[in-house]
């Protein structure tokens, strides 16, 4: 028997993904963003994004289909994130799948966002190793996580108790008159900048603190704070600087918690993935810092790290395989889906 | 008789579906050309926000009540609203993608237009304390609306009819009334008879996102 052929829809922010994977094979990756017009507000505006995944669903389909080279009428399995994210746009998301799975007679699998970043890795990297640690990081989480089986344990380790790792250099962004989303300048600035130059704090790294637990909302702050007492002494502002010591100051709490999940948990496998997973100075970091430790790193290329279809669609290929039961008829949305659930 | 002909031809089975309102509608038709619909099952659910868990399973339920298959349906029909958004975006996109998936017609209509029929004002629940309106002829063929307006703002004309709920703040009687299978094909047969005509399944929103650019910086510490 064939590997099966599985079509997955992410709507739960502001892309409107449609992937199609065979087994743990990529066949396409169909993806409309309303980035630009949530850009003038600073952040994604929820209407805005349902109002597009509505427009964008049909042709994004049709164009997942086309360039997989396959029929809709091929399709094994279909797989939809129905939570974490924006209740509005990923109703759009689950109420397309659901369609598309009873017009078709195929099985339907609700999948949770976060599993899928993790899944989308064994697209371009094979099989995870499991137990394997997993931290997702973007603007809408910041999570770290104990992987003892994706198709169906997955376990919270920590997470943010404030804002999203990528929500801060969205903020930061603005502070520094760079635009939205924030990540990508800031990272840009920053390699022109001196990472130790300022000394931006370290949230939640007492000893004291919840040891996988983020905070990011007190950097953010103090990066505004800073700014300001420059421009109010009327000095120029060293953008570069700045961006680099407050990304310094993110990646050097995300991978110094990681690396500590992998050795309290004895594990020797980290996987990252998320939006911010495509900055390239966590990248940089993460490396060395795996490396010193013994720990095999794994992360997807910037374009899988992002929010896209092809990560819900190899979820689903793994549900499938697993022999996990497909969801109800009654599958909706749940904005706060809780990471241990996989699927329902 | 080549046009008699063609109309023999041309029985197809729909599909009509509404998600406007808190109560979802699914219904099959038998629909010809120049003929009232015959409408062969039809479920309502008081479904509240509960429309994208319960769609598809009433739309397989309605299928399983008529006898009919996926396979023999011949279009689909959908309500555009007006409505709240989320619920509506629901039905809209489960139409597109429906038909999407098996090659069909879909065609959009107010939903409005398929509560009550003949010479009325219909009034539905645009939440904030607001009603969706729309005004018809003797008949049956919309003279003002859709819309959306503070009750005391309006005047409808009577009867009026759809969201009882309603009367004490328009301060006429609104005669409870909800969207039918029916009232979707009435709408729809200009064209169902087309398809080629059929406009682009773009929901009726009315309003625009709320969503207001934030300050250029906001101030974090005091001077
Ligand atoms: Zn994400």
């Amino acid at each position: 028997m064939s590997e099966p052929l599985v079509l997955g829809f992410e709507t739960s922010c502001d892309e409107t993904g449609v992937g199609l994977v065979r087994g743990q094979t990529l066949l396409s990756d169909a993806l409309a963003t309303s980035s630009p017009a949530h850009e003038r507000f600073g952040g994604v505006v929820p209407e805005i994004a349902s109002r597009a995944h509505l427009e964008a669903m049909v042709p994004t389909v049709h164009r997942a289909l086309a360039e997989g080279g396959v029929a809709a009428t091929d399709v094994d399995a279909i797989a939809v994130t129905s939570g974490p994210g924006l209740t509005g746009a990923l109703l759009v998301g689950v109420a397309a799948a659901k369609a598309y799975a009873l017009a078709l007679d195929v099985p339907l699998y609700g999948v949770n966002h976060l599993a899928a970043h993790v899944a989308v890795d064994e697209l371009e990297h094979g099989r995870l190793a499991e137990p394997t640690i997993a931290m997702l990081v973007s603007g809408g989480h910041s999570s770290l996580l104990l992987v003892p089986d994706l198709a169906q344990d997955v376990q919270p380790l920590g997470q943010t108790i404030d804002d999203a790792a990528g929500e801060a250099f969205d903020k930061v962004a603005r502070v520094l008159g760079l635009p939205f989303p924030g990540g990508p300048p800031i990272d840009r600035a920053a390699r022109d900048g001196d990472p130790a130059a300022i000394a931006f704090p370290r949230g939640l790294t007492g000893p004291r603190d919840a040891p996988y637990d983020f905070s990011f909302s007190g950097l953010k702050t103090a990066v505004a704070r800073w700014v300001e007492a420059r421009e109010r002494a009327g000095e120029p502002v060293p953008i570069a600087d700045v961006a680099a010591a407050f990304q310094e100051a993110v990646v050097d709490v995300l991978t110094a918690k990681a690396v500590r999940a992998c050795r309290d948990q004895g594990v020797d496998h980290l996987v990252i993935g998320g939006g911010v997973a495509a900055n390239s100075r966590l990248r940089v970091l993460a490396q060395e810092r795996c490396d010193a430790a013994g720990i095999v790193l794994r992360v997807p290329s910037r374009r899988l790290c992002t929010d896209n279809g092809a990560m819900v669609a190899a979820l689903g290929s793994r549900l499938v395989e697993a022999g996990i039961a497909p969801s109800g008829a009654d599958l909706g949305a749940d904005s706060s889906l809780p990471i241990d659930v996989v699927s329902r | 008789m080549p046009e008699q002909r063609q109309l023999l031809w041309f029985v197809v089975l729909v599909l009509a579906l509404d998600t406007a309102t808190p109560t979802l509608v699914v219904g099959l038709a038998r629909w010809a050309p120049g003929a009232a619909a015959e409408v062969l099952a039809e479920r309502s659910v008081a479904s509240g926000n509960r429309h994208a868990e319960l769609l598809t399973p009433t739309i397989r339920a309605v299928l399983a009540g008529a006898g009919a298959a996926m396979a023999d349906l011949g279009a689909v029909v959908t309500g555009l609203g007006p409505g709240p958004y989320t619920g509506l975006r629901v039905g809209v996109v489960t139409a597109a993608t429906l038909a999407d998936a098996r090659g069909l017609p879909v065609v959009g209509v107010c939903s409005l237009d398929a509560i009550g029929a003949g010479l009325r004002t219909v009034v539905t629940d645009a939440r904030r304390k607001e009603v969706y309106w729309a005004r018809y002829g003797a008949d049956g063929i919309r003279l003002a609306g859709p819309a959306v307006d503070r009750p005391a703002d309006l005047s409808p004309t009577p009867p009026v009819v759809g969201d009882a709920a309603f009367g004490a703040r328009l301060g006429v009687e609104v005669a409870p009334a909800e969207v039918t299978t029916a009232g979707l094909l009435r709408a729809a047969a200009p064209q169902l008879a087309d398809p080629a005509s059929a406009a682009p399944l773009v929901p009726l929103y009315l309003r625009r996102p709320d969503a207001v650019p934030p300050p250029l910086r906001k101030a974090v510490s005091q001077p």
